[in-house]
C-alpha cells in the first residue's frame, strides 16, 4: 500500500515531531510511505479568507506531488477536509476528483482504512481530547453534540487503545477553540477567550496534556496555556498513538 | 441606515474588556442551547423532523410565486386586508398610512423582527406615532434606546441589575431593586395601561398558511394576543418566506420552533388568526425587501427558509462571547451573518467572517440550512466584489506567491525560523496580534522535509 504523507505547511515548519510520528506510526503499521518533497499548502488560508480564487498554484502543486498514491494520509482534519471540498483544477480535473477520494485524516485513516485494533502504545497520562471542528462536523470523525444520533468517535476509539492512557470527560466536548485559521488574528479578541475557555475546561479536568488530531488548534491553545504558564501541555494524537515507537 | 458602524472585530473588543460579564454571557446562553439538546434529543425522530420542515420549506422556495396568490386570495375572502411591500421604506409607508387613516397617534406592537429589519419605530416617531413595544425584553432594550440583541431573547445581554436601573429611571421602581418578581410586575402595571388605550396593534408573524389565508404567532407572553384582541385594528407583517403550504404542516414546524428556539416543547401561545372580529380590521404587509434578490441567489436561497428561532445564535461559540450588538443587524448571529450582505454588501461585508466555521450552527438549524458553508461562500462574493481591505489583498497576494512556489516556500520558512529563534522580537511585539494573549510557537531548528531529507531519503 503506497501511502503519499501530506504533512501541513505550519507541522512542516514548527511541528516536525508530528511529521516523524506520523510517518513512523504508518510504517509501524506497514504501510510503505512517501513524502513528496515539493508539497507546500493545501491552499486553505487563502480559501478560508474569501482568496479561494487565488489557490490555484497551490492546487496545481498539490496534484503534481500526490497523483498516483493508492492513499494520501494527513496528520489533520481542516487541511483534509479543505482538499476533500475544493481541490479543482480545470485541466486536470480527473485526477483532482481521484486525489479527493483517496485523501484520508490519520485517525480515520487507522479506523477505517488500517482497521487498527490493537496499537502498541502506551502514553501514562490524563489527557483531554481537543475534537477540532473541521475533522469532527466537517469530516464526521465523532459523532456531533447537536445532534440525536449514536455515539462514536474515531480518535476515542484509538486513545482507548493506548495503555495506561486516561482520557478525561469535558464539560463542553465539541466546542471550537477559536483559532479558526486567519480568524485568530481578525477577531484576536473573540478567539483568545474563546481558547481561554477551552483551556479552561481542560484545566478544570485536571489533564496533563490536550491532545487532538489538528495541531493549528493545539498550537493557539498552547500559545495561551504558555502565556498563562500553565504546567499543562499539549501534545498530537500522532505522537501518543506512536508513543512506543522510538 | 446607520452612516458608521462598529465592525464586528472591534465591537468585539470593547465587549471583552469586561471579562466576567462576557463569561456570565457565554455561560447564559450555553445553558440555553443545553435545554434545545435535551429537548431535541426526547424526540426519536428529531433529525427526520428537521430534513421534513427543510423540504417543505425548499417546496415553498420553489413555488413563492403560487403560494403567495394562494394566500392573498384566501385571506381577501376572510375580510383581511392584504399590502405588498418591495422594501422597508414602502413597508413603513403602509403601517404609517393605516395608522394615519384611523387618526391614532398611539400604537402597540408585539415581537416583530420585521419592523426592527426595516426600522418602523424610528419612521413612526419622525411621524409623530409614539410606538410601545409590549413583550417584556423588547420593552427593556427600547426604554434603553437600544436594538435587540437577540432574535428570541431582545435582552439576553442585560443582567437584572441592569434591568432594575433601566426600570429604576423609565418607570420610577426603587433604585437598587433588581427582584425579578418585583421588576415584572412593574412592567404588567405599566403595560397594562398600555394595553387598554391603543386602538392599533402590530404584531409579527411565525407562519403564514396558504391554504387557509391564516397567520400563527408563537409567543409565551399572550402579548400579541392582548394587544390584537384589545385593539380595534390588528396590522400583522410579515416577510414573504413565512409562507407554508397547508395547515397540516403546522405540525412540523411547531414542534421545532420552541424546542430550537428555548428547549420548551411548544410556545406558551400558538395563535391563529384567521379573520377580524366583528367591527375589526385586519391587515397584512407582505414584505419583500432583498428577499427576491436572495432568492435569486442561488448559494443563499437556502437562508429564506430560517424560522427565527435563535438556536444558531446560542450555539455559536463567536455570538456567545461577542454579543448580539457586534453583528450591527437586525438580526445578529451566524442567520443574520448571511442575511445582511444581501441587504448591504458594503456595510456587512465583516459579518461572514466573524465566524470560526465551526459549523455548529448548522447542525442545530431546525430547518437545516447550510450555514456555515454560506459564510464561507459569502468571502468569495465580498472579496470578490471588492470588500476586501488592501492589506488583507496584500498579504494574501504575498501568501499566494510563497505557497505556490516550494522553493521560496522552503527557503522562506527556514529564514523565518531562524529569526524567531535569534531575534524573536521580529514576531513577538504588539504589532502581531497572534504575540498579544499567546505565545509564538518555538521554531525548531529543522523543518520536517529537512529532517526526512537528512534521516529518510536514501
Amino acid at each position: 500500500m503506497r501511502v503519499g504523507l501530506f504533512i501541513p505547511c505550519y507541522v512542516d515548519q514548527f511541528y516536525p515531531q508530528i511529521g516523524v510520528a506520523t510517518l513512523e506510526l504508518l510504517e509501524k503499521l506497514g504501510c510503505e510511505v512517501h513524502f513528496p518533497l515539493n508539497q507546500t499548502c493545501c491552499g486553505q488560508p487563502m480559501a478560508n479568507s474569501g482568496f479561494e480564487h487565488l489557490t490555484g498554484g497551490c492546487n496545481s502543486l498539490f496534484i503534481d506531488n500526490f497523483e498516483g498514491f493508492d492513499y494520501i494520509v494527513c496528520p489533520s482534519g481542516s487541511c483534509t477536509l479543505h482538499i476533500k471540498e475544493h481541490l479543482h483544477e480545470e485541466k486536470r480535473e480527473e485526477k483532482a476528483s481521484t486525489i479527493r477520494k483517496r485523501v484520508y485524516e490519520l485517525t480515520e485513516f487507522l479506523t477505517d482504512v488500517l482497521k487498527v485494533e490493537n496499537l502498541e502504545a502506551n502514553f501514562p497520562h490524563r489527557v483531554g481530547l481537543h475534537q477540532s471542528c473541521h475533522g469532527q462536523r466537517g469530516l464526521k470523525l465523532a459523532q456531533m453534540s447537536e445532534l440525536n444520533a449514536p455515539f462514536f468517535s474515531k480518535p476515542e476509539q484509538l486513545l482507548k487503545q493506548v495503555k495506561q492512557l486516561d482520557l478525561v470527560s469535558l464539560s463542553r466536548k465539541d466546542e471550537c477553540c477559536g483559532f479558526g485559521g486567519t480568524f485568530c488574528v481578525t477577531e484576536e479578541a473573540i478567539s483568545v477567550r474563546m481558547g481561554q475557555d477551552r483551556v479552561k475546561d481542560h484545566e478544570d479536568k485536571n489533564v496533563e496534556f490536550i491532545t487532538g488530531g489538528d495541531m493549528s488548534c493545539l498550537m493557539h491553545l498552547e500559545g495561551i496555556l504558555r502565556r498563562q504558564q500553565s504546567p499543562v501541555k499539549v501534545i498530537h494524537i500522532a505522537e501518543i498513538l506512536n508513543s512506543t515507537v522510538k | 441606515m446607520e452612516s458608521k458602524v462598529l465592525e464586528h472585530s472591534k465591537a468585539s473588543e470593547v465587549f471583552n474588556k469586561d471579562k466576567e460579564r462576557v463569561g456570565w454571557h457565554d455561560e447564559t446562553l450555553w445553558f440555553v442551547r443545553s435545554k434545545r439538546d435535551k429537548a431535541a434529543h426526547n424526540i426519536p425522530d428529531w433529525e427526520l423532523l428537521r430534513s421534513t420542515a427543510s423540504n417543505i420549506k425548499h417546496n415553498v422556495l420553489s413555488n413563492m410565486h403560487d403560494y403567495l396568490v394562494e394566500f392573498e386570495k384566501n385571506a381577501l375572502a376572510n375580510g383581511v386586508h392584504v399590502h405588498w411591500a418591495a422594501d422597508a421604506e414602502e413597508h413603513n409607508k403602509i403601517v404609517h398610512g393605516i395608522i394615519a387613516k384611523h387618526g391614532v397617534t398611539r400604537m402597540v406592537k408585539s415581537k416583530s423582527m420585521l419592523t426592527e429589519e426595516c426600522h418602523l419605530n424610528d419612521y413612526l416617531a419622525k411621524n409623530g406615532v409614539e410606538v410601545i413595544d409590549t413583550d417584556l425584553g423588547e420593552r427593556i432594550v427600547q426604554l434603553r434606546d437600544e436594538p435587540p440583541s437577540h432574535i428570541v431573547l431582545p435582552a439576553i445581554h442585560l443582567k437584572k441589575e441592569d434591568v432594575g436601573e433601566t426600570f429604576h429611571i423609565h418607570l420610577g421602581t426603587e433604585k437598587g431593586n433588581k427582584d425579578p418578581q418585583y421588576l415584572t410586575e412593574a412592567a404588567r402595571h405599566h403595560l397594562r395601561e398600555t394595553f387598554l388605550t391603543r386602538k392599533i396593534a402590530l404584531t409579527g408573524v411565525n407562519f403564514a398558511v396558504a391554504q387557509t389565508g391564516e397567520f400563527v404567532v408563537c409567543t409565551n407572553e399572550g402579548n400579541a394576543d392582548m394587544g390584537a384582541h384589545l385593539a380595534d385594528v390588528h396590522i400583522a407583517c410579515m416577510g414573504f418566506e413565512k409562507l407554508i403550504p397547508r395547515r397540516e404542516h403546522l405540525g412540523v414546524f411547531l414542534r421545532l420552533l420552541a424546542r430550537s428556539a428555548t428547549g420548551q416543547p411548544i410556545t406558551t401561545y400558538s395563535s391563529h388568526f384567521k379573520k377580524p372580529r366583528e367591527g375589526q380590521e385586519m391587515h397584512i404587509v407582505i414584505v419583500d425587501n432583498g428577499r427576491s434578490t436572495q432568492l435569486g441567489r442561488e448559494d443563499f436561497r437556502n437562508s429564506l427558509k430560517c424560522i427565527r428561532c435563535g438556536a444558531c445564535m446560542n450555539t455559536c461559540p463567536v455570538y456567545r462571547r461577542s454579543g448580539g450588538h457586534s453583528y450591527h443587524n437586525a438580526v445578529a448571529g451566524p442567520i443574520g451573518s448571511i442575511l445582511a450582505p444581501n441587504l448591504d454588501m458594503r456595510k456587512n461585508a465583516d459579518l461572514p467572517f466573524a465566524s470560526t466555521l465551526c459549523g455548529s450552527c448548522s447542525n442545530v438549524c431546525p430547518v437545516k440550512i447550510d450555514i456555515h458553508d454560506q459564510l464561507y461562500k459569502w468571502r468569495q462574493v465580498i472579496v470578490k466584489e471588492g470588500y476586501a481591505t488592501t492589506s488583507k489583498k496584500l498579504g494574501m497576494g504575498a501568501m499566494t506567491f510563497t505557497l505556490s512556489n516550494p522553493a521560496i516556500y522552503q527557503t522562506g520558512g527556514k529564514v523565518g525560523r531562524w529569526f524567531m529563534r535569534n531575534i524573536p522580537f521580529v514576531v513577538n511585539n504588539g504589532l502581531n496580534p497572534w504575540f498579544k494573549n499567546r505565545e509564538m510557537p518555538e521554531p525548531p531548528k529543522e523543518s520536517f522535509r529537512e529532517w526526512y531529507l537528512n534521516n529518510k531519503k536514501s
